[in-house]
């Protein structure tokens, strides 16, 4: 997906350093109005320091921030129409569920009736208006978190920005409330901006992703492209797991690309990708589920012969590691989708086959 | 039995003693003494020794003293004064010792250990000794008197000028000291209690729309009451009971209460009548320290 044509919040070449640590390198991003953009990362690699610029606790080394088409330096946090629901909530111990959604409010020239009237639509909102009266202590994990949604959402902020939402909640718990995010986000039309270390957390809940490191935003795609078609080594691995292989490419042909790669023992047949050229020393790599197994030889050009050295069976899928004659190891992800017809078993030798359309090749 | 004793030691003998022991110690050198306090308020002054009495030719349970504490002026004007000086001993170390305790929190490790070491310095030097030092400055030919005087009368017109400032022996001199004396009472458990809070919520307030004065008054103030109250009561409650302070530097014409309870105990050895006065101060002091209790007890469980 192109960027947006007229961005709502426009991050121009952005540089955070802290002494000689460069927490944010020269970032530039542009985010649509009402989209749910995430960056993701481990730890470390700028994308708290980069949220806590756009809420004005930090301010930029370098660089612009634009919101809305308003240059935000210099503007303090309390100045600025972007609210923050923090990673620990940060709710008020001494106040009502009630006085912490308010809170916000306070500094509106809104009539008391009006401000009340918000109050409640957004406890409505979180499904939290029996909690009203009770205390941040009083209540669960799951409804704390609400709360801090709905303080953050009730001075209708133009970009909400979400410091790992999802963290603090059990799994089981963390799935209904990304639906439920996702929602509420619908309903208001708020931009969201989401930091995660979680990318299955970014994949479910993001139109599109920024996938940061050491600093640096390394892709910015759709949950799709950035799985499907990572563009760097970086990112293929930081989002879910793949095999890498070096690979040489040996011709273009036909709108696919010949690879020599050395742990195969043979050529590879490999989608085309723009930008590398014969002779070129490239990363091909496979996503465990585009590797298929099976006992006969499959109908595809790349299909190779080895032995089940482990198998992890998880019941509604397994994963295998195939031993090749060079001795390399690839993983397979195979759906379990009929009972008892598993493939194969430790030691067995099967078949690994893969589309040509299933391999990235990767120039860096 | 021995048996079952050291079947007691083995499980939780040790707690149990480590935990009773400070109550024994309460027991025996607060409560007792107390009761035997509380008992002597009600006897009656005999030119005997000890000087005083129960029963006999007296009666056994005298309420004169009761009766004099609350109907002598002397002894209602000390008891306004001593809360008076407490209570104004106890605001003036709280607006300096809240902004210090704050700057305590938000400075680097470094620099709070340095100044933390600053509070509590003064305790390692004799408390005498810096009351006298107190009196140095003070005195009327003093350096620090004359820098006043000479201040005083440059920016005054002439008809106002004065041979000294007059800061001895007036109560002045009295809350001045003793806001000196008890300041750390105040700043150490205020800090303690400040320390606790989390940053976030001042970025909370900040990010919706609060300026840090707003941030303040709405997210750090109504968290830190527990600090305020426990240094309030560290420094009022002392306070209010001080002798020496108001004896060395003092207007002997206004006594505080610690003075008059000193002064009934040895020169009149009328130990009826300082009893009394000792229990009403108490009383004074436990009521409303309960009351705190109990609403912050209600509030604990609430929680």
């Amino acid at each position: 997906m192109a960027a947006p044509a007229e961005p709502f919040l426009r991050i121009e070449g952005v540089s955070k350093r802290f002494g000689s640590f460069q927490a944010v390198r020269d970032v530039t991003l542009d985010v649509a109005k009402g989209e749910i953009f995430s960056l993701l990362g481990g730890s470390g690699c700028g994308k708290t320091t980069l949220l806590r610029m756009l809420a004005g606790f930090e301010e930029p080394s370098a660089g612009r921030i634009f919101l809305d088409g308003r240059d935000m330096a210099g503007v303090p946090p309390w100045n600025r129409p972007v609210h923050m629901m923090f990673q620990s909530y940060a709710l008020f111990p001494h106040m009502t569920v009630e006085r912490n959604v308010a809170y916000g409010l306070k500094h509106e020239p809104m009539s008391r009736s009006a401000k009340a009237e918000r109050v409640r639509e957004m406890l409505e909102l979180v499904q939290l208006t029996p909690f009203a009266a009770r205390k941040p202590h009083q209540i669960s994990g799951g409804q704390r978190q609400r709360v801090a949604l709905a303080r953050a959402l009730a001075r209708q902020p133009k970009l909400l920005l979400l410091d790992e939402p999802l963290a603090a909640l059990d799994k089981k718990l963390r799935e209904h409330t990304q639906f439920e995010l996702m929602s509420i986000q619908q309903r208001t039309g708020v931009t969201f901006i989401v930091v995660t270390h979680d990318q299955e957390e970014a994949m479910t809940l993001s139109d599109r992703i920024a996938v940061m490191d050491k600093g640096e935003v390394r892709q910015v795609g759709t949950p799709n492209e950035v799985y499907e078609f990572p563009n760097n080594r970086f990112v293929a691995g930081f989002i879910g797991s793949i095999n890498t292989f070096e690979a040489t490419v040996i011709a273009r042909e036909g709108g696919a690309l010949r690879l020599a790669v050395p742990a195969f023992g043979a050529e590879v047949l490999a989608r085309d990708v723009p930008g590398v050229s014969p002779g070129q020393a490239v990363t091909m790599a496979l996503r465990p589920e585009k590797a298929g197994i099976s006992r006969t030889r499959p109908e595809t050009v790349n299909a190779f012969e080895g032995t089940v050295k482990d198998l992890a069976y998880f019941g509604k899928d397994s994963l295998y590691r195939i031993t090749l004659p060079s001795g390399t190891l690839v993983q397979a992800h195979a759906v379990n989708a009929r009972r008892g017809a598993e493939v194969a078993d430790w030691d067995d030798a099967v078949w690994l086959g893969f589309e040509p359309e299933s391999v990235l090749v990767l120039a860096e | 039995m021995l048996a079952r004793l050291s079947r007691w030691f083995d499980r939780r003998g040790w707690a149990d003693i480590l935990i009773g022991a400070p109550y024994l110690w309460l027991l025996i050198f607060f409560l007792l003494p107390f009761l035997i306090v509380a008992a002597m308020s009600l006897g009656t002054k005999t030119p005997t020794a000890p000087p005083i009495s129960f029963g006999g030719e007296y009666p056994l349970l005298n309420w004169d003293s009761y009766a004099r504490v609350l109907g002598d002026g002397l002894y209602l004007r000390a008891f306004l004064t001593s809360l008076a000086n407490a209570g104004l001993a106890m605001v003036l170390c709280l607006l300096i010792g809240y902004p210090m305790a704050l700057g305590l929190c938000r400075v680097s490790n470094g620099w709070r250990n340095i100044l933390l070491m600053l509070v509590i310095l003064p305790f390692w030097t004799s408390f005498l000794l810096r009351v006298y030092a107190w009196m140095g400055l003070m005195g009327r030919n003093s350096w620090f008197n004359r820098l006043l005087t000479d201040s005083w009368n440059l920016l005054v017109p002439v008809d106002w000028a004065v041979k000294s400032v007059p800061m001895m022996n007036t109560n002045f001199a009295v809350v001045l000291v003793m806001v000196y004396t008890y300041l750390p009472f105040m700043i150490l458990p205020l800090y303690a209690s400040l320390e606790r809070l989390d940053p976030t919520l001042d970025e909370a307030a900040m990010d919706l729309g609060s300026r840090p004065f707003q941030v303040f008054r709405d997210v750090t103030l109504p968290q830190s009451v527990p600090g305020i109250v426990a240094g309030g009561m560290l420094v009022f409650i002392p306070a209010a009971g001080e002798l020496v302070i108001p004896t060395l530097v003092g207007d002997a014409s206004s006594p505080m209460i610690g003075r008059l309870i000193s002064d009934e105990f040895s020169a009149a050895r009328n130990w009826p009548m300082a009893s009394a006065v000792a229990v009403v101060l108490l009383l004074i002091m436990v009521v409303p320290t309960m009351i705190y209790s109990h609403y912050q007890a209600k509030a604990e469980g609430s929680k």
